[in-house]
């Protein structure tokens, strides 16, 4: 079988990695950055420190919060937020928002396809036992069909930018991505900071995304449902790292925030204590991962789902929201494929591109692999936030080794990537303001339809040349501002 | 033949339980060499069950008691027409492809004892020659011996100890075929011994094998045969968790008393 996506990169040793300014580029402002500059220049030098200052404390105010397990301390601090906007204008949108629903609509032909016929395998357009030994892959979710064939309603999809018409898909997270709390506190504390400084701009707006996000999950509910769908968000609990946002998006739909134990089930239809007595759940917006949903059919420990609940989903009693097997398509090394799916199922070419992958399972990947460790990013299969990740050019000599014997090991864990010089904002540093890293998870919903909130979560690595955006990881967020047309 | 089942599942707990929720992989699905004529799966007292057809294929039955209780007893009734196949399957749903039942699971994880286990057996014969002496081999090398093992023993474990039940004779079976790059899976059923219906019977487990050519064959290590007219099929997965007759969780602190009841019997002709 051919390699998925191209020729094998030249990974480049001594690349700059300084990245795409997105401010500032061949000697002049760019222009969807030219009001961000004049507003820099009127401000009184001391402002900006003041409103950094400022911002920490109204988040930590409002109780916006991510627990980051890896490192010691107190868990529960806040994302720092940095205060000078990300802009993306009206034609750079415009093509992201185009390419993103064209990868999410593949995506989900490929979740209804993988658990169904596998014409993409029988194609041989992506190798079967690539597939079918995947844990990702659920055997209990085969022949099940979820209403509009939405498997991930929402998928957060991680985008970076390599140059001024140059956006690369990073990773897709189809699973139960976070994040899109942050994107509507962080312009609401623009507006706080800055009062007026939005009304200057055309800037989209992003404060409708829970009421998008309440009608795509209205819009999946069973078809025989009795009237207006019940919607509940089932939480793993307070020590959840997002927990805050699992009660904020909540509290924003006006729906429920229930955990496993709040919910029974009675003749396989979901029911929700109350203080009227039990309420009949049409759609839960799931924020448990599938492992731990139901205890009688996946990890008999887990205590944080509900026993029963996979049987009144598949016998189509309750929505869950995203679907149960949605990790097959955010599976790194499935990743190489989506562009395949993008032509296989729409019969289009893709628009986003991919970053070229090295899949470690190929016996001459992981050769190349082990020899250019230095100039390569190599990130485990299955792993998230950017825990168990090496960035070569950045990494020691011992930590490349501890790796290169990981790779040995399990090679098949292992996916390898060129370092991408992740384009830069202005940010606000002790220094005053200089460049750092970025990337961009606009989170796209999908039920009936598909809709797009302009813009999403930008995070940005706020250590100078640091290319980790990752929150679990040290990184801050920024407003993201999209100019209308 | 025709084949009567009557299996009846008691629990009495000695305090009053809050709540339980129960899956039960019990019903049989009609295939070649095997036709259902009645089958239901109740809780007594109570309605029939509702179900759901799970991803391989099986009809799962759903049971949930909301309010405390201190006993329930499932009950499974129903008659089968049987015909001898050799073992060999057809007819089935097969929703999912032979080559995903190469996958390990905990419970048939292959580690160096199995794999060991299998490279031995049956040298460079064909797949078929080398099941039927997988098979026997299980039988010989794992004594038949209740109360060794219990439901979450893995296959490895159980080969070491050299003992255990026909749960894990199917698990080592499995595991060793899978070693040897032939697909294999857990099958759960029903078995006529021949025994009066008053002798101590018990639900079965079994494996089954994909052959080219012929496509999935059954082989039961514990009797050393492949599936005749005797056996009743009535769930299949990847291992016993995914083939479970019956999965459950309960709420509240009570010591649980177990009665179990199975009988088999040959049908009014």
């Amino acid at each position: 079988m051919a390699r998925p996506e191209g020729e094998l990169p030249a990974a480049g040793q001594g690349t700059d990695l300084s990245g795409f300014d997105e401010m500032h580029h061949a000697g002049a402002c760019r222009a969807p950055y030219a009001m961000i500059r004049d507003w820099l220049e009127d401000l009184p030098p001391d402002l900006l420190r003041r409103k950094h200052e400022e911002a920490e404390l109204l988040f930590r105010r409002v109780g916006v919060t991510f627990a980051v397990y890896a490192e010691g301390g107190n868990p529960e601090r806040t994302i720092p937020f940095d205060i000078i906007p990300r802009v993306l204008d009206a034609d750079e949108w415009m093509f992201l928002e185009r390419g993103l629903r064209q990868r999410v609509r593949a995506l989900n032909a490929f979740l209804v396809d993988i658990y169904q016929g596998r014409e993409i395998l029988r194609a041989g357009r992506i190798p079967e036992a690539l597939i079918l030994m995947n844990a990702g892959f659920r055997p209990e979710m085969q022949d099940f069909m979820p209403v509009h064939g939405a498997y991930t309603h929402i998928a957060g999809i991680d985008i970076v930018r390599l140059g001024p018409r140059e956006f690369c898909v990073l990773e897709d997270n189809c699973r139960v991505p976070s994040g899109a709390s942050y994107m509507l506190e962080n312009r609401e504390a623009t507006m706080r900071l800055f009062p007026g400084l939005l009304g200057r701009h055309r800037v989209a707006s992003v404060s409708h995304y829970p009421e998008d996000l309440l009608d795509t999950l209205r819009s999946v509910a069973p078809p025989h449902c009795p009237g207006e769908p019940t919607v509940a968000l089932l939480t793993p609990g307070a020590f959840n790292s997002a927990y805050y946002e699992h009660s904020f998006l909540a509290d924003e739909m006006g729906v429920e925030i229930v955990e496993g134990a709040d919910l029974f089930i009675e003749d396989n239809i979901v029911f929700m204590r109350t203080t009227e007595g039990p309420r009949r759940i049409d759609v839960l917006y799931r924020r448990v991962d599938d492992d731990f949903l139901d205890p009688l059919t996946f990890r008999p420990d887990s205590t944080l789902g509900v026993p029963g609940l996979f049987g009144a989903y598949r016998a189509g009693n309750v929505a869950l929201a995203n679907a149960v097997g949605a990790g097959i398509a955010d599976d790194k090394s499935v990743y190489p494929y989506v562009p395949e799916m993008i032509r296989f199922y729409l019969g289009e070419a893709p628009l986003l591109a991919n970053v070229p992958t090295f899949d470690c399972g190929r016996a001459e990947d992981l050769a190349y692999v082990l020899a250019h460790l230095d100039a390569l990013v190599v990130k485990e299969a299955r792993g998230s936030g950017g825990y168990g990740m090496l960035i070569g050019p950045q990494a020691s000599r011992a930590e490349r080794d501890v790796f290169a014997a990981r790779l040995r090991a399990c090679p098949g864990d292992y996916i390898a990537q060129p370092t991408l010089a992740l384009s830069t904002c202005p940010t606000y540093v002790e220094s005053g303001i200089a460049p750092r890293h970025v990337d961009l998870r606009p989170f796209v919903l999908v039920g009936k339809e598909i809709r797009i909130v302009p813009g999403g979560l930008t995070r940005v690595a706020l250590r100078e040349g640091s290319l980790v955006v990752n929150s679990s990881q040290g990184g801050g967020t920024k407003d993201t501002w999209v100019l209308d047309a | 033949m025709r084949l009567r089942v009557r299996h009846e599942t008691s629990y009495h707990y000695d305090a009053p339980v809050m709540a339980m929720s129960q899956l039960l992989r019990l019903a049989p699905r009609s295939h070649d060499g095997q036709r259902v004529l009645s089958w239901q799966v109740r809780a007594v007292p109570g309605r029939p069950l509702p179900f759901f057809i799970d991803g391989f294929g099986n009809i799962v039955h759903c049971h949930a008691i909301n309010h405390p209780h201190r006993a329930v007893t499932i009950l499974v009734a129903g008659e089968v027409e049987t015909a001898a196949m050799d073992g060999v399957v057809r007819g089935t749903a097969e929703p999912l492809p032979p080559p995903f039942f190469l996958r390990e699971t905990k419970l048939t994880a292959a580690g160096p004892a199995i794999v060991d286990f299998a490279r031995g057996i049956g040298g460079d014969a064909s797949a078929l020659t080398v099941l039927h002496a997988l098979m026997r081999a299980v039988g010989e090398r794992v004594a038949y011996r209740p109360g060794t093992t219990d439901a979450a023993t893995a296959a490895a474990e159980a080969l070491t100890r050299g003992a255990g039940v026909c749960q894990d004779h199917a698990h080592i079976f499995i595991a060793a075929a899978r070693a040897r790059g032939i697909p294999a899976r857990y099958v759960g059923g029903y078995l006529w011994t021949g025994m009066a219906p008053e002798h101590d019977q018990a639900s079965h487990a079994w494996a089954e094998a994909f052959v080219p050519d012929l496509g999935w064959v059954g082989f039961d290590p514990s009797n050393g045969v492949c599936p005749t007219e005797a056996y009743i099929r009535t769930s299949v997965g990847l291992d016993y968790l995914a083939a479970a007759p019956a999965r459950g969780i309960r709420r509240g602190d009570a010591a649980e008393t177990l009665a179990v009841t199975v009988a088999v019997t040959p049908g009014d002709q």
